[in-house]
């Protein structure tokens, strides 16, 4: 059942790189991630690549094989033609650190900036009560693998570095509904925080992230777009919202 | 020694797992400066692979639930063995750990009247595992790593005052200023003490740069996981190389029941490429049933002696559970996990199995398909994309896969503290005893929380009590670990090409998978140690090519020496002990022996000599009295079936809970 296919795999670094040719063995039911790791035990000692779980549950190994996002764990080999060249290169948006491995640590500064869960003040722990049908909508963001093929593939930041400062991306917009639709966090500003301090506005609905979402969450539609026009129906004031913020400072 | 960093903190946490954020949200909860160390990125170790969910008595599916029901659970499930005050403690502590969670934001599936909801798992009498889908690891991680996010920003916000809050929380603190810090994508391969043997620090390396990084801290949490790597069949990401249990051997601690692997019932075995990854045991807790190639739920001829009683004993009788638990016994596809993965063994070997060597797992004929996807997301998921399988539509094929290992740092139960060296403390499935000889499924990420908690509450008690008196690494230890890293760059002495890691590695996997798995017998154990022998002599001449920058070749190449450390426990663990109980089969030796229940097998490190390299040492010791208070929450008939004559509480009388 084994074969030989043809990868073109790019290695390099910061400095620069280029495709590298491989002939390799291909079984049956195999993933991507299976022939690059037996480039590394077999001919690349060194290939860089991140994984882990190897079941599309981390989102560790997200690269770009003929130019689509994917995960490689989660693309079968058996989706290309035998006489298929398969390339794979290191994810577009963010800095190469070397081969595969990016540095995706504009992610995690972004994470950062997010107001965290804002507990309930009259609730001890225990006593907090909640129906599924409302834990549900931000359940379906609380999926995210934090893959960031969506905000790889996102627009606004793809071929716009300059926009990174003002622009969080789909992987927080998705984290800042989640919390505005939680049914017991504290805080009222989400929708505000998203619009003056996200940039969610900068979003033009292309829906990329969604159709590359492994995880299938309808990032547009269901957190995107809602949280843009509930921005609109309050009419958002920055004064009203920065004394909102102040205000509340003390239940943080 | 030139080329690297240094850090100064009161606690560093080596793993990012579950154990080790809850271990640095309760040091920092204390004041402490907390370092954290992830092998991986933030987010995702390996509590992400985590599906069915967390048990803790809450109550609040059945209200019969209690911690002293919770505590017989886990008692059983791991044969007795377990370290009783280990056990107390979690069952006691993990239902406020798992609300905590809610404060931190988590959102887990609810009951109809809004408290979280609890689903039936191998092992456990009542429904308790709390769970969101079948995705509890992941809510578990990210809950985690967002209340580590939220500490930071309470920090900012103190430290810079209203002006910051006002700018919507944008980052202020200095990395190096802040009270709590992530490093990502750090190996330690080293831990370092003074010169009385108490910690100081630990050494490792970047992977992104291959720089080195040296920490000073006084205390060390180990919460680094597993070593299912050493296997080739196992549903383990790459950073299980067993880590945390070498360094603290090299440092000078004791492991203890070693010989206990979970083999998981349930993995992967088609196509090739996934076999071992990892089918959630919340099919079976939801009523997916286990059948062999001639259609018959074989699980009803494997229930043992000592579960008998609390099993159905026909498939109506199960079925019926399912809606009607006060009055039907279980169905024995729920046994623990110990006695599930030698039955599918056993009927693999009959010849009743599936045409590439595992059973069926269905759970098609048992649900309605809308059901399954509510309720199995990621199976569903996974079985579609990885193997063409629909699981609302056909079977799974499954068999058994090396999911865990019980065996680990030797702790303190209330303070995790590691035995012999203080400064050292465990949490998670790096320390041993919890579970005894068999983890019951979900009493893994409880464990997490709350003895992640406990490490980090041990810690900051500890380096409190140091006052000035800092430990501070000996002359020349730096130097030391940096060449030992370095080693694998040397071209080899014979000027050769050198032995290349990942073939170590593979052989390694198949003399543990083949020799020292989920059946063992003397002679094979032998030779696996004969084997794990002459991989040790082998491992000094591996060579990698390539330069330090993200080097996966080397990267292994020091991970090899670690996963030959706790193979090599394992299998000496293995041989000595004389009984099957648990995740330890012998062939030659089929019963439970209580005699045996009374000792723990303790590995340490031998410093060998110029003929031998360091190995491992197994020393008898007696396993821990189970106090008379605890012994009463059993029937007496069912300890006699666990414990020795001498051991059974004196009033004949006694008989407690087990209604």
């Amino acid at each position: 059942m084994s074969r030989n296919a043809k990868f073109r795999v790019w290695r390099g670094d910061a400095a620069g790189g280029e495709l590298h040719d491989y002939t390799v063995e291909v079984n049956e039911g195999e993933v991507v991630l299976d022939i690059i790791h037996r480039l590394q035990a077999t001919q690349a000692g060194d290939l860089a690549v991140r994984w882990n779980c190897k079941a599309g549950k981390c989102g560790s190994c997200s690269a770009e094989i003929n130019g689509r996002p994917r995960l490689l764990c989660m693309t079968r080999m058996s989706t290309f033609t035998d006489d298929e060249v398969i390339t794979v290169t290191p994810m577009r948006s963010f800095p190469v650190i070397r081969d595969l491995v990016t540095d995706v640590s504009f992610n995690y500064q972004k994470a950062r900036q997010i107001p965290a869960f804002a507990p309930p003040p009259d609730l001890a722990p225990g006593e907090y009560r909640m129906q599924q049908v409302d834990v549900e909508r931000s359940q379906e963001f609380r999926k995210c693998i934090e893959c960031f093929l969506c905000q790889n593939v996102c627009h606004v930041v793809r071929d716009h570095e300059e926009n990174k400062t003002a622009f969080s991306g789909p992987r927080f917009f998705i984290r800042a509904a989640e919390l505005d639709m939680h049914p017991l966090d504290a805080r009222t500003d989400r929708r505000e925080f998203a619009q003056a301090e996200q940039g969610i506005g900068m979003c033009n609905i292309t829906k990329c992230c969604t159709e590359v979402c492994p995880e299938h969450i309808k990032i547009t539609d269901n957190a995107i777009i809602p949280m843009k026009e509930r921005v609109v129906d309050r009419k958002y004031d920055p004064l009203v919202w920065l004394g909102n913020k102040l205000f509340r400072r003390g239940n943080d | 020694m030139s080329d690297h960093e240094e850090h100064r903190y009161d606690v560093l946490i080596v793993g990012a797992g579950g154990a080790g954020l809850r271990a640095a949200i309760a040091a920092r909860e204390e004041g402490l400066r907390v370092a954290i160390i992830c092998k991986s990125l933030f987010g995702k170790a390996h509590t992400v692979m985590a599906e069915g969910g967390i048990a803790a008595s809450m109550g609040n599916v059945n209200s019969n639930d209690s911690w002293q029901v919770h505590f017989r659970d886990t008692m059983r499930g791991g044969k007795f063995l377990n370290i009783p005050r280990m056990a107390e403690l979690h069952a006691q502590e993990a239902p406020q750990r798992v609300w905590e969670l809610e404060t931190y934001g988590a959102l887990f599936d609810r009951t109809p009247d809004g408290r979280i909801s609890q689903r039936n798992f191998g092992g456990h009498e009542y429904p308790r595992l709390a769970h969101v889908g079948d995705r509890t690891g992941l809510e578990l991680i990210r809950t985690l790593q967002q209340k580590i996010v939220s500490l930071r920003q309470a920090e900012e916000l103190a430290a810079v005052g209203a002006d910051a809050a006002a700018g919507g929380g944008h980052e202020t603190l200095d990395d190096t200023d802040a009270g709590l810090r992530v490093f990502a994508e750090v190996t330690i391969t080293e831990l370092l003490t003074d010169g009385s043997g108490a910690i100081a620090g630990a050494f490792g390396y970047r992977r992104e740069t291959g720089t080195f990084i040296v920490f000073r801290a006084p205390a060390v949490i180990l919460a680094t996981g597993g070593i299912g790597k050493s296997f080739k069949v196992t549903s383990n990401s790459w950073e299980y190389t067993g880590d945390g249990h070498a360094l603290a051997l090299r440092a000078g601690s004791t492991l203890i029941n070693m010989e206990f692997v979970q083999f998981h019932p349930t993995g992967m075995v088609w196509p090739p490429s996934v076999k071992g990854i990892l089918v959630t045991e919340s099919v079976r807790g939801d009523g997916g049933v286990l059948r062999n190639s001639e259609g018959k739920r074989f699980m009803f001829n494997y229930v043992p002696e000592i579960f008998r009683a609390k099993y159905a004993d026909t498939e109506e009788e199960g079925d019926r559970w399912y809606a009607d638990p006060e009055n039907n016994l279980r169905p024995p596809e729920l046994l623990p996990r110990d006695e599930v993965a030698r039955a599918i063994n056993s009927e693999v070997k009959a010849g009743r199995g599936t045409e590439h060597g595992g059973v069926f797992l269905d759970v098609s004929t048992r649900l309605p398909a809308d059901v399954i996807i509510k309720k199995l997301p990621s199976m569903h998921h996974q079985f579609y994309e990885l193997a063409d399988v629909d699981i609302t539509k056909q079977a799974m094929e499954v068999g058994p896969t090396c999911h865990y290992v019980m065996g680990g740092v030797e702790v303190d139960p209330d303070t995790a503290a590691a035995r012999n060296v203080p400064g050292l403390f465990a949490a998670g499935e790096v320390s041993g005893g919890m579970h005894g000889s068999n983890r019951l499924g979900g009493n893994s990420l409880s464990d997490l929380l709350v003895f992640g908690r406990r490490a980090g509450v041990g810690a900051a008690e500890y380096v409190r009590g140091l006052g000035d008196s800092v430990p501070e690494i000996q002359d020349g230890a730096l130097d030391v670990a940096a060449n030992e890293a370095l080693a694998p760059f040397q071209p080899p002495a014979d000027g050769g090409i050198g032995e290349n890691p990942y073939t170590i590695h593979r052989e390694l996997q198949e003399v543990m998978n083949d020799l020292v798995g989920i059946i063992r017998r003397e002679d094979e154990v032998q030779r696996a140690l004969e084997a794990i022998d002459a991989l040790k002599l082998r491992v000094p001449g591996v060579s990698v090519e390539g330069h330090r920058q993200f080097n996966p070749g080397w990267h292994l190449a020091l991970d090899l020496r670690n996963m030959l450390l706790v193979s090599e426990c394992v299998a000496r663990a293995a041989l000595l002990r004389q009984e099957s109980r648990g995740g330890h089969t012998r062939d030659d030796y089929p019963g439970m022996n209580s005699q045996w229940r009374r000792k723990l097998l303790v590995c340490s490190i031998n410093d060998g000599d110029a003929a031998e390299p360091a190995g491992i040492t197994v020393t008898e010791e007696p396993s821990p009295v189970i106090r008379e208070d605890l012994l009463a929450l059993f029937d007496r008939s069912e300890l006699e079936s666990y414990l020795t004559a001498d051991e059974l509480p004196a009033d004949t009388t006694a008989s407690g809970g087990a209604t």
